[in-house]
């Protein structure tokens, strides 16, 4: 974390030529990173179904309810990774991160829905929303999602796309700050009202949902959801290495250089556009993959996914953990997630108040974030 | 590349830790309950089966009391926490004490089935009552079939449904839309030729529109004659629609059907009486609109537009009295907002009825077990708030509900100006839509299915022959 | 109406000498049956009193659809204002009803009192009061009604009367023999070039299966023919002027929402999420205001309105400096923090909201003087409510711009938003500034709040539906440009109805968001670009 600033200043301290992939992997992180890693990274995969197998009766069994909500907050702290590659090291605030988390989720919904095969309410082939609204086939965009791969690989490549074109004619006439956020913001709300359309195909308000199983496992045993949880727990973990290894790249570098003084970087004789707009598509591809991590989980997609204020959630869950360490970020993603789980059980009418004061707190007194503070209270000692 | 490999370490490892504790910490009493079981574990049953035979039996109470639709649930999580206070005081069921657990699923329709599936796993409640749109319905459905919890929701929907672990005891499509249609069609209603239908873009107006559409070319009204839009959630400009409907309505009598929802009604509202559209005129008949939504509507102007439901608060009964009046002093001893003014309206009584028959069929059953209440659930009856004897339909999970239709008065309360003669079945599958008209509701042998074209069991003798063979 | 009413009275006056006691009795007979439950016997009682075409059953009729018909159990008759004030509508009767019960009224009812009170005004002395009655008569069409309206036409000497009483007769001499009938008729359309006449003149120009026309008569036919181009002409005008209307309010509404926006994040740069709920607060000050007129001045309770302006831009006001002073200031240089953190602010105040008034909506009454609206032309309704918010949009912008350009503290906001450190050498107090340019752009949302209560519903989430468009436009417009925001506004609304009709509301939506996107790409600083630096600085 400390080693960000330094690194922001001194862009000609880069390599001159970059290690081949293999041996960069060393240098992603340090030999006790790589152990803590693997160490973090067994036991977020491993305890939960541990101690879910436990007998109910233990004092340490994990109830049910809880993998799929834990596999729900992993989903989301692989989103905070990828808002935090985005906003805390190339400086770009998207409020718009909600669209690709959502395509990805839409994604592997349909694949979902057509896996129902005939078991669906109307008996037939088609997805039930469609019977109802009169359809007689498949639209085209829906035939490639019946197979599994097809729909992962979408799942990627569709909000990547998306990524790359929206973020060219951004990057390009350099639209950047507030600007940004607030057409990303624009993005995400036309989004909604286009997937809230019954004519859009995807089940307009309800969304997709009463999902039956995946890839032939039944979405309703207990296993599948143990194993969708070490999925999205794996997943956490991969997506925060990819991440590591942009940032930790001559990329990242110039990310952080841009971030800190865009104009002198570009006199310096790169060009600002292709490194954001990379750093941009490889993020909402992470997002993409969240989403369809997250929708067997959960068990629905549906438009109130592009709600700009789910997407504002996203950065700030980023914001509470704390930006530009990309170990913040999924702690923020946990513990506003945790909290708000919680607070809407423990006090229902007031837990909006506890949430509106985290965020006031955070940004007020602690500007770095709850990695930040912990830092500042490990170096005062 | 130096990570503080400590500060992580103890960071995630504290998070987790915290959050495993975190949700549970909310009621400590279910680790306690299992922490002394060792009396309970020599028992047969098991430990949580024998905790949950004494103390207090929980009841979820599953609405959005924050987000969009707050303005509407929020009032259902109170009449059904005065109802079950009313049980409490009067014994409770089955001399424990009913035990709510209100939880806000603040209008997010992911975290319904989240809050479903804590309610029944953690919270190991007995019932929930709960939801108000179709899709935090269909967002919960899979967790109640896959957990087999029970759920009663209280709110008019659209049909085309009918699962084993829910009671609907609000409207089907036959028991409002359809008597409301057909009195605007008589001359009492003025005679319609013209159809508008209006709603906002979801799945109940688009299938009470579609039933509606083969309602009336059933009855002989051409395709050109009807008009059918819909408009975005929230939509707030109806300037250019209410235009629309002018011009198409021009020298013919016409009736509008609004399935517009929530907040987008009071702009509606508000052009239409604007725009000059009297009542006596294009009479507007609303199915989402009751006394709770015009209480944010200056009604003057609405005069004579109308509404079904299966109730409403003018309605002139005793047990219909004593709700009121039960209501109004909860809501003055709870201290809710606005106490004074506060109302009742349909998804009200609804929520009221189910609570009463779930108490009542678990008295019966003499348990809370909810495949023992769920059997003794049909044929429940309660003397409603209506005037009305209502039972519960034990083939398809329907109440047999009353059909009023009123106009609206200027003090924002309701004139009934048609009823039906008593209760009518509700049709879980519309016999007006093609691929839905064959389909049978009904939990009861020999069917057992809810979505069926032919029965699960041919017959007792087959089954008694099958049986053996499968020992 | 008032005015009306006592026009009506004063016919009552007048035809009071004419009523005789043998027909009282018949009179209070029916008077009682008006509370049958039967709906068959309300009718012909009904029919009954209208068929007396007396002044007083002119004025039993017109309480009975006023809905404040009181009939006691002697059977007389009752107005019963709502303010609790009684008029005898029975001679004779004594001054207050006795278990006086109110008839129910239906639209059943309402369908057959409208054109029957119309047809008994007709010969009413006052010409307005014809007009109108003619007026009512010529929308609803009722043919029972027809040999009054003969006979009223006959001895009518006004020719703006004569020429409604005829267009109320032509859906019936249409369907007739008459050939000069006819003729009037169409001519009589074809000068209203009414839409509700459409169908009839289609039927007079329909063929049968086998391609004959169905009318004979070819003079019919040519005038039926330029009856239909005057209509369609009529409508295509009043589409056209409909959807500028339309564009203009929604605009207005739209800038309404977003200038206090322009303000705070096109001067300050602070982009306040809670912007929505500034205006939320001002609706809530219309609501609250307008339930202390209901309590305290009843009688004056319409003023509600003029009185809640200062009121919601105070509140708003207060509460914006109270924000800024207490964490936005904090903020300044840190834009993307100040989104986070005013979001928080804008959650605790939904919730604050929501505790105190209830998650309901509130009712907020239009005042008797802009509800309704004036039919310019058949077809076409300027409703005053709108052309209210178009006026006050004006008078606010025209305030701010005022506030901006014309006073010390404008000149001040200005001098800080263009070179703080600038301003400050100079002795400017650049804090106190922050706090006024805040306040200022606080109130100023608040006022779009009372405009907002006007249209819509007030709830605790009013503001949320709001904040998306409000950045639009003010980004569209160009931050830190009044005048672009004014472009941004109108250019939004207008664009966005005559998108409406041809793509329906959520495309058209959908079009406008993906054209500012566009358009933001195309041109970054907006329509009205600022010049030189102060463009970089964002």
């Amino acid at each position: 974390m400390s080693d960000e600033k330094p690194a922001a200043k001194a862009p000609a301290a880069q390599p001159k030529s970059p290690a081949p992939a293999a041996v960069r992997l060393e240098s992603v992180l340090s030999k006790r990173g790589y152990l803590s890693f693997a160490v973090l990274l067994a036991l977020s995969v491993a305890i939960v179904p541990i101690l879910n197998g436990l007998p109910p009766d233990s004092a340490l069994h994990l109830p049910d309810y809880l993998v799929t909500l834990f596999g729900k907050f992993f989903c989301f702290a692989t989103v905070a990774v990828a808002m935090d590659l985005l906003w805390g090291y190339a400086g770009i605030l998207s409020l718009g991160h909600g669209v690709f988390f959502a395509l990805g989720g839409y994604a592997m919904g349909m694949y979902l829905m057509l896996a129902i095969g005939d078991a669906g309410v109307y008996r037939s082939k088609l997805p039930d929303f469609m019977v109802f609204l009169d359809w007689k086939e498949l639209p085209w965009f829906w035939k490639p999602f019946d197979n599994f791969l097809v729909a992962c690989l979408a799942a990627m490549l569709v909000p990547g796309l998306l990524a790359y074109c929206f973020g060219f004619f951004a990057f390009r006439s350099r639209i950047r700050g507030v600007y940004f956020s607030i057409i990303t913001q624009a993005l995400t709300f036309a989004l909604m009202l286009l997937f809230f359309r019954n004519e859009t195909a995807l089940g307009g308000n309800n969304g997709l949902t009463n999902f039956k199983e995946i890839y032939g496992y039944s979405l309703h045993e207990q296993g599948t959801k143990l194993m969708l949880y070490m999925l999205s727990a794996a997943g956490l973990f991969v997506a925060f290495l990819i991440a590591r290894f942009v940032t930790t790249s001559k990329a990242g570098r110039v990310l952080r250089a841009i971030r800190d003084e865009e104009s002198r970087t570009m006199f310096a004789g790169y060009n600002p556009t292709n490194y954001k707009l990379f750093v941009y598509t490889l993020s909402a591809v992470i997002c993409g993959f969240a989403g369809a991590l997250y929708v067997p989980q959960v068990g629905i997609i549906n438009p109130s996914e592009l709600q700009p204020s789910n997407s504002i959630e996203m950065a700030i869950w980023v914001a509470v953990g704390g930006r530009g360490s990309l170990i913040g970020a999924p702690i923020g993603a946990f513990v506003v997630n945790g909290a708000k789980s919680w607070f809407t059980v423990a006090m229902p009418e007031f837990w909006l108040y506890v949430l509106g004061a985290l965020f006031i707190a955070v940004t007020l007194f602690l500007p770095q974030g709850l990695v930040g503070a912990l830092e500042r209270v490990r170096v005062k000692k | 590349m130096k990570i503080r490999i400590p500060t992580i370490l103890v960071g995630v490892l504290g998070l987790i830790a915290g959050a495993c504790k975190g949700p549970s910490a909310g009621t400590s009493p279910a680790p306690a309950e299992s922490a002394k079981a060792p009396d309970a574990a020599l028992a047969p049953a098991p430990a949580e089966t024998a905790a949950s035979e004494t103390g207090p039996i929980k009841v979820g109470i599953l609405h959005s009391l924050s987000g969009t639709m707050a303005i509407s649930e929020t009032s259902l999580k109170d009449v059904a926490l005065m109802t079950i206070e009313q049980i409490n005081q009067a014994g409770g069921v089955l001399k424990r004490k009913l035990e709510p657990v209100v939880v806000d699923p603040a209008s997010n329709w992911p975290l319904f089935a989240e809050k479903a599936r804590e309610l029944i796993q953690k919270e190991k409640v007995s019932v929930v009552f709960g939801c108000w749109t179709s899709v935090s319905r269909k967002s919960v459905l899979p967790v109640f079939e896959e957990l087999n919890g029970l759920l009663f929701y209280p709110v008019q929907y659209e049909g085309e449904e009918s699962s084993y672990n829910v009671f609907y005891t609000g409207a089907a499509p036959n028991q409002q839309a359809i008597p409301a249609v057909e009195y605007l069609m008589g001359a009492k209603g003025g005679g319609a030729k013209k159809w508008v239908l209006l709603g906002t873009d979801y799945v109940y107006p688009r299938t009470t529109n579609k039933i509606l559409r083969y309602f009336l070319t059933s009855k002989g009204v051409p395709e050109a004659n009807i008009m059918e839009k819909y408009t975005p959630f929230g939509h707030s400009d109806y300037q250019t629609i209410v235009a629309d409907v002018k011009k198409f309505a021009a020298g013919t009598p016409t009736a509008v059907v609004s399935t517009i929802n929530g907040d987008s009604n009071v702009p509606f509202y508000k052009e239409l009486a604007n725009q000059g559209l009297k009542a006596s005129d294009i009479p507007v008949v609303a199915f989402s609109v009751g006394e709770e939504e015009l209480r944010g509507i200056d009604t003057k102007p609405l005069v004579g537009h109308l509404a079904a439901w299966n109730y409403f608060m003018s309605i002139d009964t005793p047990e219909n009295k004593k709700f009121i009046a039960d209501w109004k002093a909860y809501a003055k001893a709870k201290n809710l907002p606005d106490a004074d003014k506060r109302v009742t309206n349909d998804p009200m009584e609804a929520t009221y009825i189910g609570i009463k028959m779930w108490a009542q069929a678990a008295e019966q059953a003499g348990t809370t077990n909810i495949d023992a209440v769920r059997q003794a659930i049909g044929y429940q009856t309660v003397k409603a708030p209506s005037g009305f004897v209502i039972s519960m339909d034990a083939k398809n999970h329907h109440l047999h509900k009353p059909v009023f239709i009123a106009e609206v008065k200027a003090d924002g309360q309701f004139q009934v100006v048609e009823k039906t003669e008593g209760p009518i079945r509700a049709q879980a599958w519309s016999p007006f839509i093609p691929e839905s008209s064959k389909k049978v509701a009904d939990w009861t042998f020999p069917w057992v299915c809810g979505n069926c074209t032919e029965a699960k069991f041919k017959s007792e003798a087959a089954v008694a022959a099958a049986e053996p063979a499968a020992k | 109406m008032p005015k009306l009413f006592a026009k009506i009275l004063l016919l009552c006056a007048l035809f009071a000498a004419f009523s005789s006691p043998a027909r009282a009795d018949q009179l209070s007979e029916d008077l009682r049956a008006l509370n049958s439950s039967d709906r068959g016997k309300v009718e012909s009682a009904v029919n009954s009193i209208l068929a007396r075409r007396d002044a007083q059953a002119l004025s039993i009729l017109v309480a009975l659809l006023d809905d404040q018909l009181q009939v006691d159990a002697a059977g007389n008759a009752y107005r019963v204002a709502e303010d609790g004030s009684v008029t005898v509508l029975s001679p004779g009767a004594p001054p207050k009803p006795e278990n006086g019960k109110p008839p129910l009224v239906d639209n059943q009812l309402r369908r057959t009192l409208e054109p029957a009170i119309a047809s008994l005004r007709l010969t009413s002395p006052d010409k307005d009061v014809r007009l109108e009655a003619a007026e009512d008569l010529a929308k609803r069409r009722n043919d029972e009604l027809a040999p009054v309206v003969r006979k009223a036409l006959s001895v009518e000497k006004d020719s703006e009367v004569k020429a409604k009483l005829e267009l109320a007769l032509a859906p019936l001499d249409l369907s007739g023999t008459d050939v000069a009938l006819k003729l009037r008729a169409l001519h009589a359309i074809e000068a209203s070039a009414d839409p509700n006449f459409k169908p009839d003149v289609e039927r007079v120009l329909e063929r049968t299966p086998s391609g004959e026309f169905v009318e004979k008569n070819p003079e019919v036919r040519l005038a039926a023919d330029s009856a239909k181009a005057a209509i369609e002409l009529r409508a295509l005008w009043f589409g056209l002027i409909g959807h500028l209307f339309y564009g203009l309010s929604l605009g207005s509404v739209l800038l309404l929402a977003a200038l206090g926006l322009a303000i705070t994040f096109g001067l300050m740069r602070v982009i306040n999420m809670a912007h929505g709920e500034l205006l939320m607060i001002g609706a809530y000050s219309t609501y609250v205001v307008q339930k202390a007129f209901q309590s305290y001045l009843p009688d004056h309770s319409d003023w509600y309105l003029v009185f809640s302006i200062p009121v919601a831009f105070v509140v708003s006001a207060a509460i914006g400096v109270l924000l800024e002073r207490s964490v936005i200031r904090f903020f300044y240089g840190r834009p993307l923090e100040t989104l986070l953190c005013t979001w928080g602010i804008s959650l605790i105040l939904i919730q604050t909201v929501r505790l105190i008034f209830g998650a309901q909506n509130v009712t907020v009454a239009n005042p008797s003087f802009i509800a309704g609206g004036v039919e310019l032309l058949p077809g076409f309704v300027l409703t005053y409510s709108r052309v209210a918010v178009i006026l006050f949009a004006a008078v606010v912008v025209a305030f701010v711009w005022f506030m901006l350009q014309r006073t010390p503290l404008g000149l001040h906001v200005r001098a800080v938003t263009q070179n703080r450190a600038m301003a400050a050498s100079m002795g400017i107090s650049t804090r106190r500034v922050d706090m006024w340019t805040f306040g200022i752009g606080s109130g100023v949302a608040g006022l779009g709040g009372v405009a907002l209560s006007q249209l819509g519903n007030v709830g605790p989430e009013l503001g949320q539906g709001y904040i998306v468009d409000s950045f639009m436009v003010v980004v569209l417009g160009g931050v830190g440009k009044l005048a672009g925001t004014l472009a941004g506004a109108f250019g939004l609304g207008i664009v966005n109805k005559l998108l409406e009709p041809v793509a329906g509301a959520v495309l058209g939506k959908i079009a406008i968001l993906v054209f500012i996107i566009l358009f933001i790409q195309r041109r970054p600083q907006g329509i009205f670009a600022l010049k030189g630096r102060a463009a970089e600085v964002s």
